[in-house]
């Protein structure tokens, strides 16, 4: 069937800010669904609140909105645009749930709009976990005896029934969020709470638990005359009870024969014709018990996602491509397949390679969170490896990770200590599965614990665990043997997966020194196409992953190219921001002529897409493998250059050694960089330059840092050398407090010594993202924080323009932007923090780069400043390109972060100078007040109008609070405060409710809040003793979702917010007319 | 791997363009010659093992790790492995599923089937696709490659060559088995139908799903006449897959000219080809066949696309000036032939009907194993066909 024609405009709905669950691969989705309908000459109009995608750059849609994701702002959408159709399908499970909302409050019906892609009663029928399993129950198919409650009742009459362990399953989330395993009644109880608290329908699903079946996925496609295909079976490493977010994954299916395979197929094609999903893709999961054979049905998602991410990339089948021109009316045999283009995309792809997924966590940021892996997802981000064989998969993913692993490195405890203890210890570890159970697992077979006894206690495939056995005999003879190997051992070793780096290790010489008898012995890896077909076709587009065969397929060019090396995971601090500007250097370097290519590891991308760039390689970004990829390039025509300052600090790691080994770096030189990020340098530099710093010190002992303290006076900030992204870095007071840190947390010592800084308390943070081409300087945007210094830049809100500071500062900053720029000779982006206190503007940090805020900086100028930078990069000057003046909006563009506490219970909500948000979200309006307001709903907690705020500070903002209070007062809401708060503020005229705190009987604060009678919270705190009294009352009101503000600048934006609100509603404008406008 | 690889028996694959690939040993030791051609199938390898229709060939498996199951009593498709050798990236030692009895290896061992591992699959196939299936010779003995290409260009060939004597039935005999707990829910009545089948190389899930359909299933071997078949006294006739060049036999192409019209037929694979040569039109070989799980084929009557499991090296086509379309049937000395399905990869002729005679055939598997059940419903129209032809 052709396309339809009766539909002319399409709303495509995007999944908001990057959160555990739901992360960039939304943008690859999207950003396909866009290209893919915009070709077939539909009209589309974009909402995202998101503006570090791809999919919301205003070429990509007719019309893009980056505004909050909520049914009034969507109305107002649909009002303004008349579409005819809603694609809910491709922004996760943000976008099916705003499409429910609009269907049930009858929106899409009184303005004429269809959803495709899926029906209502497909979302229903899928997302709703009783109608879900009926459904199964009428096809035949099985689930796990399970109960849905609504109430605490319902779930302890459940409890009788189903027994324990027993699973609890909110309805309505994404990455099973509110779901947990409980052991016992007392489990059972805390957590069928929070996950009624965590269903946006108030309800869960108690189920029986199938802990430690086999768990596989099938991700399915279907079109409206029925053609049915699977794109890839998936196995997970790790049992059913960990969220296969948070499993290693393989694809394909390893252990399933082959009627077993079609047992599944056939229960999938019924799934999607029972759930009716018509046109497009969705995830079904299956578990098996491994001693029969028993298959039961978990769940199915009836649209693109992660999962679905993860098999295009796997396959070299674009699922989001397709799904979006399914939801138009094709049907699977009048879409060709891109990568033979001889076939079409009705068919199965074969694979002749195993593809390896395992999820990277960042517990490190949240102590206080429970590292166990259960079944809601905690990891935030992925890598995703391909090689011929598992093990070499396995091995290319461990080192695609980037958690400074090369390989199955042992625990430090193995080389110390009684084996015995040490085996115990290794047990007690296994058992409860984390972060680093595939090295624990490593452990134990080193360790001599058998297959069968590590399967009893982990329940993951004897296959797998064979696989790994033969990896660590390997490892065992060779570090036996002697260097140099012999070729043929060294050739067979490295087939296996090993990196140089760890051979290096076994044989106990450098990496470099591998390297060196590697490249003399020839044993260099080939490179081969993922073709969707097992070579039975032709492939015509350059998807490569190395392994070590005899054939190599690269044929590289004879171009002129430039390789951009990728962000490899998203991680906290690094995520999809970075890959955003690695698409547009892609882009850039395509419109003026060059051959692209692009390196990365993580499969949710948009730069892991085969059409982003000329050539794709799906590799680790370590040394080893990069140069490979050089090596091989350099066969043909002429490689100008590597792109390292797009991609955060991954590619940054590799400039040094890539340009030892004779690689140009396009851009700012890594002396430069090194300049920039050398605290000695940098010291030189600013004083050059007469420009200011905070004062600081190195301090290799406890009574050096005391001093240091002492000169510089407190408070402090503290943080050791070593350690890079704020990570332990902590705020200090007093000598006391200094002390402790240092004698708790960090040891100081000539190796490793900790960093002090004065700490300006109360200054205003500004960043700055500027190009330069050498000579000129353009400033692309001053971001002011609300947030004061001292919390993490990617944690702070921000606004563009900045809303409190003078002209006069504004025009200082821009000088010293410049003149550090031209210092430096950047050529490219560079971005500079600065924080003002008492008029006097400090220089934080530089960093020679692409920084987080470009993409947000890029949409509130409307100018794609990661463009013009790779052009820049590229010789052209930034008059050559006409961006020679900086670009000041008339609206305000408003960055809010987003962070991922509600997955970590008994984790504080307090900000620091650890970042810890896991995405960010843009408010976009004329004035500050509706930019900050949009940013807040767009976040997920929109701010009352009216109703109750509840107020505690810390005594130093007391005397500000004041002001506060009364245009609290006077906007209409009623304010309860803590004793000394309402005390001190009785003192100076204002009267308000008093509540008791958590100590001091009940009813107190948290019951209020519990109660829904809290609408606001503004709660500021000083001390670590102080903060833990008070972590109750904002964790309630996280679980709650009371907007809280912790910050005394967060509450005076938000006053503003609330005032701007009062005066006027919300409206929405397009980018497009932004732009337009000026 | 890795660790035993270096323990490991040498062994080399010679193909007869002097093509040489260098691996290790896997099953039974010696030196077997076949064409080598390859499957995409990712999982299966037990079914494509005992496929009859894999005699004379010698099979790479694309898909990287085989074994991984290992084997089972139930996966059969027929009494023994047939096919000339295997071919595999990495064959696993230490097999995972609930029904597994045996290794890859011992298996092969057991049933005397030569094979080889350790070899780059993937340049093999993109060189069997570029230059066409060929002869090669997989040897444990001899590493000598000028040797052993010289022996790969002397081994026989398959075409003209009557592969389905060494694997048809020696007499004939009933089959009662059904797919038991692997059926697939059709819904649709059982109807005892009497069907004979000519097994030229049958596979046991054809007969599961005839007797799934309820039939009264009696095997012919291939050399049984049109008369003797009659004979039996069926309601309809089956033809059944199996090895090699279509005309090379050429008995079961006369014994089908004469059940033409008189009794309801049915063929799959060799059974369509040798339909087709009965019916007056020609077959081909193909370049490197088609060897899969993930093969679409459009029905025409619908427009609807099947996935297939696929295992032809030959097709059928029609004479010189004939195109096959589903509008425009061929016109044959048994009346006209309607094109019903086809290849989406390659256009090939997947299945025809006679308009004017109760017989219709199909080049895929709808019995599957390995492979989709998406076609099953073939089956099916086999019982309306022969209700047909009683009333």
């Amino acid at each position: 069937m052709p396309k339809r024609t009766d539909i002319k405009t399409i709303l495509l709905i995007g999944s908001g800010p990057i959160v555990i669950g739901q992360a960039c691969e939304f943008d690859y989705s999207g950003t396909q669904a866009c290209k893919a309908l915009r070709e077939e000459g539909y009209r589309i109009v974009l909402i995202n609140s998101n503006p570090a995608t791809i999919m919301t750059d205003p070429e990509l849609a007719d019309r893009t909105y980056i505004e909050p994701i909520t049914t009034d702002i969507i109305e107002q959408i649909i009002q303004r645009e008349q579409p005819d159709a809603l694609l809910p399908t491709m922004g996760g499970q943000t976008a099916l749930n705003a499409a429910i909302a609009l269907t049930e409050q009858g929106i899409l019906k009184k303005y004429g709009v269809q959803l495709i892609g899926a029906s209502y009663e497909a979302i229903r029928k899928a997302e709703n976990r009783e109608e879900f399993k009926l459904a199964m129950a009428r096809i035949g198919l099985r689930t796990p005896a399970s109960a849905v409650a609504r109430s605490r009742e319902d779930a302890l009459r459940a409890m009788d029934e189903i027994g324990f362990p027993a699973i609890i399953r909110p309805s309505f989330t994404l990455g099973g969020t509110g779901g947990n395993i409980a052991y016992n009644r007392e489990e059972f109880e805390s957590f069928t709470e929070w996950g009624l608290s965590a269903s946006p329908a108030g309800e869960i699903l108690i189920e029986r638990s199938i802990i430690g079946w086999k768990e596989f996925e099938l991700e399915v496609m279907r079109d409206t005359k029925d053609n049915v295909v699977i794109v890839c079976s998936i196995e997970n490493f790790d049992p059913m009870g960990i969220h296969t977010g948070d499993s290693i994954t393989v694809a394909p299916a390893q252990t399933l024969t082959d009627r077993e395979y079609q047992v599944m197929r056939d229960a999938s094609l019924r799934i999607m014709r029972e759930i009716g999903v018509d046109t497009g893709g969705s995830n079904i999961q299956f578990g098996v018990n491994p001693a029969d054979g028993d298959l039961v049905v978990i769940e199915m998602n009836p649209r693109v996602s992660r999962s679905s991410a993860l098999a295009s990339k796997a396959t070299g089948f674009p699922i989001a491509k397709i799904a979006a021109k399914l939801a138009v009316g094709y049907t699977l045999d009048e879409i060709p397949n891109d990568i033979t283009r001889v076939t079409k995309a009705s068919f199965e792809p074969s694979i002749d390679y195993v593809v390896v997924k395992i999820p990277r966590f960042a517990f490190e940021k949240f102590p206080q969170a429970d590292p166990t892996l259960t079944t809601q997802m905690k990891s935030v981000g992925e890598v995703m490896a391909i090689g011929r064989t598992f093990k070499e998969s396995l091995q290319k993913a461990i080192r695609s990770l980037e958690v400074d692993r090369y390989g199955f490195d042992p625990h430090p405890s193995l080389e110390e200590g009684d084996p015995e203890e040490t085996v115990a210890q290794i047990r007690e570890r296994i058992r409860r599965p984390d972060a680093e159970r595939l090295w624990h697992v490593a452990d134990g077979l080193r360790m001599g614990i058998s297959v069968e006894e590590l399967h009893g206690l982990t329940r993951i495939d004897p296959w797998f665990l064979n696989q790994l056995k033969d990896l660590l005999s390997v490892e065992d003879q060779l570090a036996r043997e002697k260097h140099p190997l012999a070729p043929e051992r060294l050739r067979e070793a490295k087939a296996l997966g090993f990196s140089d780096r760890r051979l290096g290790e076994l044989l106990q010489v450098s990496e470099a020194e591998i390297r060196k008898q590697r490249l003399k012995a020839g044993v260099t890896p080939t490179f081969k196409r993922v073709d969707t077909c097992g070579a039975e076709f032709q492939a015509l587009t350059p998807y490569l992953y190395s392994t070590y065969e005899t054939e190599c397929e690269s044929r590289p060019q004879a171009t002129r190219k430039v390789m951009i090396l990728g962000g490899g995971p998203n991680r906290i601090g690094q995520g999809i921001e970075f890959d955003y500007c690695c698409v547009h250097a892609a882009l850039a370097l395509r419109d003026m002529g060059y051959e692209t290519i692009m390196v990365n590891c993580n499969p949710e991308t948009v730069s892991t897409d085969y059409d982003t760039s000329d050539r794709l390689y799906f590799e680790p970004l370590t040394e080893e493998d990069v140069l490979s990829i050089v090596e091989t390039e350099r066969r043909a025509g002429e490689l100008l250059g590597v792109v390292v300052q797009f991609g955060g600090q991954t590619p940054l790691k590799l400039a040094l050694p890539l340009e030892k080994a004779g690689v140009p770096i396009l851009g700012t030189s890594p002396e430069a960089i090194d300049r920039a990020e050398d605290r000695e340098r940098f010291k030189a530099l600013l004083e050059k330059l007469d420009l200011t710093q905070p004062a600081s010190g190195l301090a290799r002992s406890v009574k050096e840092a005391t001093a240091i303290a002492t000169a510089i006076t407190y408070p402090v900030m503290v943080r050791p050398s070593y350690v890079l992204g704020g990570r332990a870095m902590e705020i200090i007071y007093d000598e006391k407090s200094l002390q402790a840190y240092i004698g708790k947390a960090i040891k100081a010592s000539a190796k490793h010594p900790i960093l002090i800084d004065k700490y300006l308390e109360d200054a205003i943070e500004i960043d700055v993202d500027a190009l330069s081409d050498g000579t000129q300087v353009v400033i692309g945007g001053i971001m002011e924080h609300i947030e004061e210094a001292g919390v993490h830049s990617g944690d702070s809100a921000c606004s563009l323009p900045p809303y409190s500071l003078s002209p006069t500062l504004v025009e200082e900053i821009r000088r010293q932007a410049v003149a550090l720029a031209r210092e430096l000779h950047v050529i490219g982006l560079m971005n500079i923090q600065f924080a003002i206190r008492d008029g006097i503007v400090y220089v934080l940090e530089v960093n020679p780069r692409a920084s987080r805020t470009v993409p947000f900086v890029s949409k509130a100028i409307g100018v794609p400043l990661a463009k013009l930078a790779m052009q820049v990069m590229m010789g052209r000057t930034l008059a050559q390109i006409g961006f020679t003046t900086e670009r000041t909006p008339a609206h305000v563009s408003v960055k809010e972060a987003v962070f991922p506490f509600n997955k970590f219970p008994g984790t504080d909500v307090l900000l620091g100078p650890e970042m810890r948000s896991t995405g960010e979200v843009m408010g976009i309006a004329d004035d500050f007040g509706s930019a900050f307001l949009k940013s807040q709903a767009g976040a997920g907690s929109p701010l009352p109008m009216s109703g109750r705020v509840f107020l505690s500070v810390k005594d130093k903002d007391k005397m500000a609070t004041v002001a506060l209070v009364r245009r609290v007062l006077e906007l209409g809401f009623t304010v309860e405060a803590t004793r000394g708060t309402a005390g001190y503020l009785a003192q100076h005229g204002v009267v308000v409710n008093v509540v008791n705190k958590v100590m001091e009987g009940r009813p107190h604060i948290v019951d209020h809040i519990k109660n829904g009678e809290i609408h606001l919270v503004i709660n500021t705190v000083g001390d670590k003793a102080s903060q833990l009294d008070s972590a109750s009352l904002r964790r309630a009101a996280l679980v709650q979702n009371v907007p809280y503000q912790t910050t005394l600048a967060g509450a005076r934006a938000t006053l503003m917010a609330i005032e701007a609100g009062l005066k006027r509603k919300l409206t929405v404008k397009p980018l497009q007319e932004y732009y337009a406008n000026p | 791997m890795g660790a035993q690889m270096s323990t490991m028996t040498p062994a080399i694959l010679a193909l007869a363009d002097g093509t040489v690939f260098k691996g290790t040993a896997l099953g039974a030791s010696g030196e077997t010659t076949g064409e080598v051609v390859f499957n995409t199938a990712l999982s299966g390898y037990q079914e494509i093992l005992t496929d009859p229709s894999y005699r004379g060939q010698m099979v790479t498996m694309t898909y990287p790790h085989i074994g991984n199951y290992g084997i089972n009593p139930e996966d059969n498709e027929s009494k023994q492995p047939w096919l000339a050798g295997f071919i595999v990236k990495e064959a696993c030692p230490y097999p995972s599923n609930w029904r597994s009895r045996q290794s890859l290896d011992e298996y092969l061992r057991q049933h005397g089937i030569v094979g080889i591992q350790g070899i780059d699959t993937r340049a093999l196939t993109t060189h069997l696709r570029d230059h066409g299936s060929q002869q090669g010779l997989i040897s444990h003995t001899d590493l000598d490659p000028a040797r052993v290409i010289r022996k790969a260009r002397e081994a026989p060939g398959i075409v003209g060559r009557d592969l389905v004597k060494e694997v048809t039935c020696a007499k004939t005999y009933q089959w009662t088995e059904s797919s038991g707990v692997w059926a697939q829910p059709n819904g649709h009545a059982r109807h005892p139908f009497k069907v004979v089948a000519f097994d030229f190389g049958i596979k046991y899930n054809i007969l599961r799903r005839l007797v799934d359909e309820g039939y009264d299933v009696t095997i012919v071997p291939a050399s049984t006449t049109a008369e003797e078949a009659l004979a039996l006294n069926p309601d309809g006739v089956f033809l059944s897959n199996g090895p090699g060049d279509p005309e090379a036999v050429p008995y079961a192409i006369a014994a089908v000219r004469a059940l033409l019209g008189r009794k309801p037929l049915f063929g799959i694979c060799l059974g369509h080809q040798i339909m087709g040569l009965a019916l007056g039109l020609q077959t081909y070989k193909l370049k490197f066949g088609h060897h899969g799980a993930n093969h679409p084929v459009m029905d025409l009557d619908t427009n609807k696309v099947e996935i297939t499991s696929q295992n032809h090296n030959f097709a059928v086509r029609g004479g010189d000036s004939a195109a096959a379309s589903h509008a425009t049937p061929w016109t044959t000395p048994h009346g006209r032939v309607q094109l019903t399905h086809q290849s989406l990869n390659d256009d090939a002729v997947e299945g025809m009907r006679c308009l004017d005679l109760p017989a219709y055939s199909v080049q895929y598997h709808p019995e599957a194993s390995p492979g989709p059940h998406d076609a099953g419903y073939l089956f099916e129209r086999f019982t309306k066909l022969m209700a047909k032809g009683k009333a």
